[in-house]
């Protein structure tokens, strides 16, 4: 009877383990949030709502790339209701392969232009919550230290005296920075960017994975220059780190971070529900407190004093639809791949 | 029909006439409404569905059980051998035809799902009554098997190569094959075998820029150098470290061994940050040589150097773990035999010693070697430019290029360096003999290190030794500091955010890791003795038993080591989110995770326990009759306690510590502490990501402190080591030179 006892051994692990699968149990009104924000943004709103609707939230953060791929590992059995936050490109190349649902909001008529653009370029299928614009920022203390000249333009990110100076993401893994290529191509022309991102190649230290990663990095003075979305950055000044923000003085891109509603979404309803309330005054007045200094879409919210006015930044007319379609972004970043990214520093 | 075979039976008829045959999700215990229409209806019952005509496909499976019941009336048992045989195996091949087939809407093989007379039919995913249904198909099968005398007619060893054979196939090889698929599938989903080659020749995976210009070399090219350097540091340190600790009279031994665990139970991502917050360009030692020595503050750290030095931290203790329990275990009468035959200390070291560590010395190479190969969050913060195969996958899958192919093309690479190591490996072990512990008594005295070795072995360690231990200083304050690197005032304030606990509404766990950490713990401590049991069980199998495809299962247990957990990630989740095995989402999925990836560990340190414990003593207990669970169960695992204790430890700790794998799996109900803490990091706060991390250093601390209590020690026959270093030693050198 040797084998009882180790049948017994299997079952017990069997009943342990059924008993834990059978764990997600959900009541009436229930929502799964993917959220693509930092996780001090994510928390709070996902309090937030449930306080409001009696809703129960299960929320996931990840980054935006993150839960595209699972969204589109999901696809055949979708397990997530909403998707809220993280730059425009992902829900828009979701939009594009059908993972998400199209749906009207009667709160479209509070926001601002952008925000609505980013709808109707997706059919109806994500629509902006925030913009947050593209700049750079530097360590005060090392441009004291080594007296550098404030760096105000992107061309003075190419000038000698910062070789080895400047980090930014790696654009194959960043969506932060394959903003800034589609920038420069946008700002340029896509030779002379390609001629910029060549020269800049010179001075930068390290492609980071992460987008956010400069800010942290400038703030502590492993790098003089980071290249990041100016929220990001003012983030760490807020923090108290010796960093001054720049909105590059030729101009620049910026990010609509988006939300989207899954496809066959298991609780629909409260999908509905929360995409109308994000887009609330009340809901967007929540990034201030979690020392998130985007700019909000609903345009009754009064942005937070430290975030970077919008008005006061050259913004280019950012091409989204065509940038954002996944056939212009393989071109332009296998070509920074072949053309940048193999120079010899 | 032996007992157990007719428990097995029951088993099934369990499985497949009362229990629910599907998963039910969204069940609670306190209202039935789920029950309703029992057996029909949702949580039917498969006999109940089947005869009901709700899921006639089910049918063929229930007949299955029927004919191996008709065994229950034979007395002649190679007719019941057949009838077994026959049973279990066409009820395991319609029970899996009927899964695959038949899915969600508009999925699975309708060609087959017709064939089966359900098409157009849609199952959700199998739940327990499946699962009993399944098991006892195998058991069935297996035990026929043993009746017509395999395996010597062992009942046990049939049926746990059958268990183990099932699942290594549904959890390693299934998953795996999803991913591989994806291969040859171009960016739109066509299959095309040009879009593989032109892939997997790039110049961005096999350039020799660095040689031949000034460029980076090939992403193959880096992650092997790397894991070449990694593995071979970490056998050197932690053979040294082992002897040190074993076989001489240094002081401080209990120190060093507790530091050197220290980095094995220590989440990803937290050494590299402490490498940065000590010799980045700002970092606290780089300042002080700046300031005192005018050494120039650089940025070396960020690349091969600071990920090679984060990585033989945080892996020298495995191979340390996996040489002790090797060292432990050499007989110390052979090197005493070659004493007394004159041989000088060193001679004896070189020519008895040494050779009989080399499975030690391969195994741990060969996890150093895998591990850094596979290691994501220290090359994610530490590797600058220097590109490594892990990190280019992950950001395959959630970069901005967005290319699940090219992932999956690199992938290929990684498991070919692995698997290559692997068969190396193997060759230079060859088929000697490295059995060391006997049934004779032996009585002989561990011999000291000859001095130079000792010497030697102590110039490697203390320096190492020192580093980890200013690491940990600094993993420690910086939980204590407002901002480490910047602003050194005291506060609490990243604990409190953490961990606080709300008393005026009774215990309210609201800090914000809560969640997380209790998650985390749970399926850590269902997940390591599971591990444990099935690595143990599948390494003796592989060294004790004889069988047809033995060298193919070991193969198979490398397989998901070799895989980087990314690629397990998103196989898991395209596997595992749609019917048959539908469990993405759940608990279960991060467990069943852990438990196939730490397996190998399980395994290696169980062989390499193993190949020293002579088969005579496994013989005498099959002379007294003894079954062979008899003797696995009281000879042979007493004397595998070391085994058992790393493979615990090794599979608790990595449930803790494990990312990449896992980053994919959390779900809003069961995340994990390091997808927490990654999460921490990528924000930039460095403070709340540290004192996460030494709540988890503790945690993991206790936990193996209770392993070790619950396991024991082996006690071999062997004299205790006492004044071994001089008086009790010198009597046997100067016998040997008399």
């Amino acid at each position: 009877m040797q084998t009882q006892s180790w049948l017994k051994s299997g079952l017990f692990a069997a009943l342990a383990t059924a008993s834990f699968a059978a764990a997600p149990a959900q009541a009436q009104g229930s929502l799964v949030l993917y959220c693509s924000v930092q996780e001090e943004w994510c928390r709070p709103m996902a309090q937030a709502f449930e306080k409001e609707t009696g809703i129960k939230v299960s929320m996931t953060r990840k980054s935006s790339g993150e839960t595209y791929a699972q969204l589109k590992a999901e696809a055949s059995n979708p397990r997530g209701d909403i998707w809220w936050g993280g730059t425009g490109d992902p829900h828009l190349q979701a939009a594009e392969e059908g993972l998400t649902e199209a749906y009207e909001s009667p709160r479209n008529a509070d926001l601002h232009d952008w925000a609505v653009r980013q709808w109707k370029q997706s059919k109806g299928r994500t629509v902006g919550v925030y913009a947050g614009a593209l700049g750079f920022g530097f360590n005060t203390k090392q441009v004291a230290s080594r007296k550098l000249d404030e760096p105000k333009c992107w061309a003075d990110l190419i000038k000698a005296n910062l070789k080895d100076e400047v980090q930014v993401a790696d654009p194959n893994s960043s969506g932060t920075s394959y903003t800034l290529l589609a920038t420069l191509v946008q700002l340029m022309g896509e030779d002379k960017a390609f001629d910029y991102l060549k020269a800049l190649h010179r001075n930068i230290n390290q492609y980071t994975k992460s987008g956010a990663a400069p800010a942290k990095a400038t703030s502590l003075g492993e790098t003089t220059v980071g290249i990041t979305f100016m929220h990001d950055m003012v983030t760490m000044v807020v923090d108290g780190g010796p960093v001054k923000v720049v909105a590059p003085c030729e101009g620049t891109g910026y990010e609509i971070g988006s939300m989207s509603m899954v496809k066959g979404a298991r609780n629909p309803d409260s999908a509905k529900k929360f995409y109308d309330w994000a887009l609330t005054p009340a809901a967007q007045a929540l990034a201030t407190q979690a020392k998130s200094y985007q700019v909000p879409s609903n345009r009754s919210v009064v942005p937070p004093p430290q975030a970077p006015k919008l008005e006061e930044v050259k913004l280019i007319d950012y091409d989204f639809a065509k940038y954002g379609s996944s056939a212009e972004r393989t071109r332009l970043l296998s070509k920074w791949d072949r053309e940048v990214k193999v120079l010899p520093k | 029909m032996r007992g157990s075979t007719k428990l097995a039976l029951l088993l099934g008829w369990l499985g497949y006439g009362l229990l629910p045959w599907y998963l039910l999700e969204r069940v609670s215990f306190s209202s039935f409404g789920w029950l309703a229409g029992y057996p029909f209806g949702r949580a039917g019952s498969a006999l109940a569905l089947a005869l009901s005509g709700q899921a006639p496909w089910l049918l063929p499976v229930g007949l299955a059980f029927a004919l191996a019941t008709l065994g229950l009336f034979r007395r002649d048992e190679t007719a019941v051998a057949r009838l077994l045989m026959l049973a279990g195996a066409a009820g395991m091949a319609l029970f899996f035809a009927q899964g695959f087939a038949i899915g969600l809407k508009g999925q699975g093989m309708p060609w087959l799902a017709a064939l089966l007379g359900g098409a157009g039919a849609s199952q959700p995913g199998m739940g327990a009554g499946a699962f009993l249904a399944i098991l006892s198909l195998l058991l069935l099968f297996c035990h026929g098997l043993a009746y017509r005398g395999y395996c010597k007619g062992d009942l046990f060893t049939t049926s746990a190569i059958g268990v183990i054979v099932l699942l290594i196939g549904l959890f390693i090889f299934f998953p795996v094959a999803t991913i591989l698929e994806s291969a040859l599938i171009d960016q739109n989903g066509a299959f095309a075998l040009s879009a593989f080659t032109s892939r997997f020749f790039d110049s961005s995976i096999w350039g020799l820029g660095c040689i031949t210009a000034n460029t980076n070399c090939g992403v193959a090219w880096n992650t092997l150098l790397l894991a070449v350097l990694c593995g071979v540091i970490t056998t050197l340190l932690g053979l040294a470290c082992a002897l040190l600790i074993l076989r001489t009279g240094m002081p401080g031994k209990r120190v060093m061994r507790a530091l050197t665990v220290l980095p094995i139970i220590t989440p990803p991502f937290v050494i590299g940050l402490a490498l940065i917050l000590l010799f980045g360009r700002s970092g606290l030692l780089s300042n002080v040589l700046y300031e005192w020595f005018d050494v120039p503050r650089s940025r070396w750290i960020y690349g091969l150097p600071g990920v090679l030095l984060a990585q033989v931290l945080a892996f020298a203790p495995i191979a340390f773990l996996v040489l002790i329990g090797v060292v432990q275990g050499i007989s110390p009468s052979l090197e005493e035999a070659s004493q007394t035959l004159g041989a000088k200390r060193w001679q004896t070291f070189r020519t008895v010693t040494w050779p009989l560590l080399r499975p030690g010395i391969a195994n741990a190479f060969l996890l150093g070697f895998v591990e850094s190969m596979a290691d994501f969050g220290n090359p994610l913060v530490l590797g600058g430019n220097y590109e490594v195969l892990s990190t280019k996958i992950f950001f395959a899958v959630v970069g901005a290029s967005h290319n699940q192919g090219q992932a999956a093309v690199l992938a290929i690479v990684l498991l070919g360096f692995t698997l290559g190591a692997f068969w190396v490996q193997q060759r230079w072990l060859g088929d000697k003999s490295y059995t060391t512990v006997t049934g004779k008594g032996d009585s002989g005295l561990p011999t000291p290190l000859p001095r130079r070795v000792s010497w030697l072995a102590g110039l490697v360690i203390l320096p190492w030794v020192a580093l980890t231990f200013v690491i940990y200083l600094v993993i420690l304050i910086g939980g204590f500091v407002k901002s480490m690197g910047r602003d050194y005032t005291p506060t609490l304030e990243h604990y409190r955010t953490g961990f606080s606990i709300d008393w005026s509404r009774g215990l309210f766990f609201d800090g914000a890791a809560w969640d997380s950490f209790f998650t985390t713990i749970k399926v850590a401590a269902i997940s390591a003795p599971l591990t444990a049991l099935i690595g143990l069980i599948t390494a003796y199998l592989l060294t004790r038993q004889r069988f047809a495809g033995r060298g193919a299962l070991e193969f198979a247990t490398m397989l998901s080591f070799a895989i980087p957990g990314t690629v397990i990630g998103v196989a898991y989740i395209l596997a595992f989110n749609v019917p048959p095995i539908e469990i993405t989402g759940t608990g279960l999925i991060l467990v069943i995770a852990f438990v196939f990836r730490n397996m190998p560990v399980g395994v290696r340190s169980g062989i390499a326990g193993l190949s020293q414990i002579d088969k005579s003593l496994d013989e005498a207990s099959t002379t007294l009759r003894a079954r062979s669970f008899t003797t696995l169960w009281r000879v042979v695992l007493p004397l595998l306690k070391p085994a058992i204790v790393s493979a615990l430890v090794y599979s608790f700790v990595r449930s803790m510590t494990a990312v990449s794998a896992v980053i994919f799996l959390v779900s809003a109900e069961y995340n994990l502490a390091t997808a927490y803490i990654v999460g921490r990091v990528e924000a930039g706060e460095f403070g709340l990501a540290i004192a996460y991390s030494s709540v988890l250093i503790v945690v993991m601390a206790l936990g193996i402190g209770l392993i070790q209590l619950g396991v024991g020690e082996r006690k071999l026959g062997r004299r205790k080591l006492i004044a071994l270093s001089g008086s009790a030693a010198q009597p046997i050198a100067q016998g040997a030179a008399s």
